[in-house]
């Protein structure tokens, strides 16, 4: 079943609806409860592979729904160190837990001051009020 | 909420994806009022239809229906509909909504003496009700596909009309539009799943049923779409000559069906390698990969054959498959 709606204060957020769990110089990336809600029921989840360089608001992946493809931005920019694999065998993992079991990427960060830039989760709510 | 043909339409009540099973394993229910329903009534009448619709007319009797087509002199498709035989003389049509009125423009204009054409669609509500135990659910006889008679769904009086768009048993409930509401809370009290229009997608994609606008248009024709059955060729409808050269001679390309042998959802409009494109894809809830049809050069249109379709700049590898490529397991 799908999570209920929630904006985690620890996370860092992308307008894109897009979220960073900063732990140092790495990164866990994935997708907002309301990213996952918009697109409905997930059903692939193509991800990048180990050791590609992206870019932070460019596209790193894509996430389908029955309905619609998405691309995915990245919040900050760095290497990728692992995919969830979870979340490739099981996209509707993702919209079951989108901050927890259903994150997509974890990442090296290129330049951890770059997350001055990300909102916080009221910024964040306060722009999706807003679409 | 997506508006479609001017009509407010849920793409989902609770997903897709539930939806989708729900009429593969029990019963679902769609709404599907903005479809068009145009009466073609008068003593002219079969004579004028079987001129204007490709399947042969003379082969249903009152209470039955037959899948046919409207097509243009190039041999292209107006719309692919269900004619209702209500007597000799009467006939119900119930055409896409998207295509309500280029179907009844392209009747009305031709309208022969001793025949007249009515747009009805809006004085009537109508009700899919789908899957495997919808008989049982609504407490109907089972009855053949493509017939139709008046019944009564508690209380509220309908046309009971034996077609669907899911590849299950079921039916289509036709009733009055004041009727709506309390059809549709009949329908969903006895225990039926609403579905909305993205599971009716799935469900006609898994066993290829075309999609007017998409598989099917003015421009394509019914010999390359797979849909020759449809077509009395012995008979003089509009574009016959065309279909008939086209059949003959054979058609340059085909309507494909395909399944996904990598992680892609195919999407309409994606090329195919070769000169295709395909024209409807999905991710199967069923059969959980990617599936598709697309038109394809004949040489590549054999089951079987492995087609490489672009998915947004990267190559997928699909395999032909004989439709439908969804079959229930007996």
């Amino acid at each position: 079943m799908a999570a209920s709606e929630s904006y985690p204060d620890d996370l860092r957020y992308h307008p894109e609806h897009d979220w960073a769990r900063i732990d140092g110089d790495e990164a866990v990336l994935g997708i907002t409860w309301y990213a996952q809600d918009s697109l409905g029921e997930l059903v692939l989840f193509d991800g990048p592979e180990v050791g590609v360089r992206v870019a932070k608001d460019g596209s790193y992946a894509e996430v389908e729904s029955v309905k619609a493809v998405s691309d995915v931005v990245a919040p900050l920019s760095g290497e990728v160190l692992e995919v969830n694999q979870k979340a490739i065998d099981e996209p509707e993992t993702v919209n079951e837990d989108p901050y927890g079991e259903g994150w997509l990427v974890r990442i090296r960060l290129a330049d951890p001051g770059e997350a001055d830039q990300l909102l916080d989760a009221g910024a964040y709510q306060a722009h999706i009020a807003e679409l | 909420m997506v508006p479609f043909a001017g009509w407010e339409m849920p793409v989902q009540y609770t997903g897709v994806i539930p939806e989708h099973l729900a009429v593969r394993a029990d019963a679902g229910a769609f709404d599907v009022s903005h479809m068009g329903q145009l009466h073609v009534e008068g003593p002219m009448t079969a004579e004028f239809l079987q001129g204007m619709l490709s399947n042969d007319l003379d082969r249903i009797s009152d209470g039955e229906a037959q899948y046919t087509l409207l097509t243009n002199e190039r041999g292209g498709i107006v719309d692919d509909l269900i004619v209702y035989r209500m007597r000799l003389g009467h006939y119900l049509l119930v055409v896409n909504a998207g295509n309500r009125e280029a179907a009844y423009g392209w009747l009305k204009e031709r309208e022969a003496r001793g025949t007249e054409v009515r747009d009805a669609s809006d004085e009537y509500a109508l009700v899919a009700v789908q899957g495997p135990r919808s008989l049982e659910r609504l407490d109907l006889a089972d009855a053949p596909a493509f017939t139709h008679a008046m019944g009564e769904i508690d209380g509220v009086e309908v046309m009971v009309c034996r077609t669907g768009y899911t590849g299950e048993k079921g039916v289509e409930l036709m009733c009055a539009a004041d009727d709506a509401v309390a059809l549709w809370d009949a329908v969903i009290a006895r225990g039926v799943v609403p579905a909305g229009l993205g599971a009716r997608d799935t469900l006609r994609l898994e066993v290829c049923y075309p999609l007017h606008g998409n598989d099917i248009t003015q421009d394509t024709d019914a010999i390359s779409a797979g849909l020759a059955w449809t077509c009395a060729l012995d008979t003089d409808f509009t574009g016959a000559d065309v279909l008939r050269r086209v059949k003959a001679e054979g058609p340059e390309r085909r309507l494909a069906a395909f399944v996904m042998e990598e992680k892609a959802i195919p999407r309409p409009g994606m090329p195919i390698e070769g000169g295709g494109e395909v024209t409807s894809g999905t991710q199967s809830p069923s059969l959980d990969v990617g599936i598709g049809m697309g038109y394809v050069p004949v040489a590549q249109a054999a089951p079987d054959t492995e087609l490489v379709i672009d998915v947004r700049g990267k190559l997928r590898r699909a395999r032909v498959v004989k439709k439908p490529i969804y079959r229930k397991e007996q």
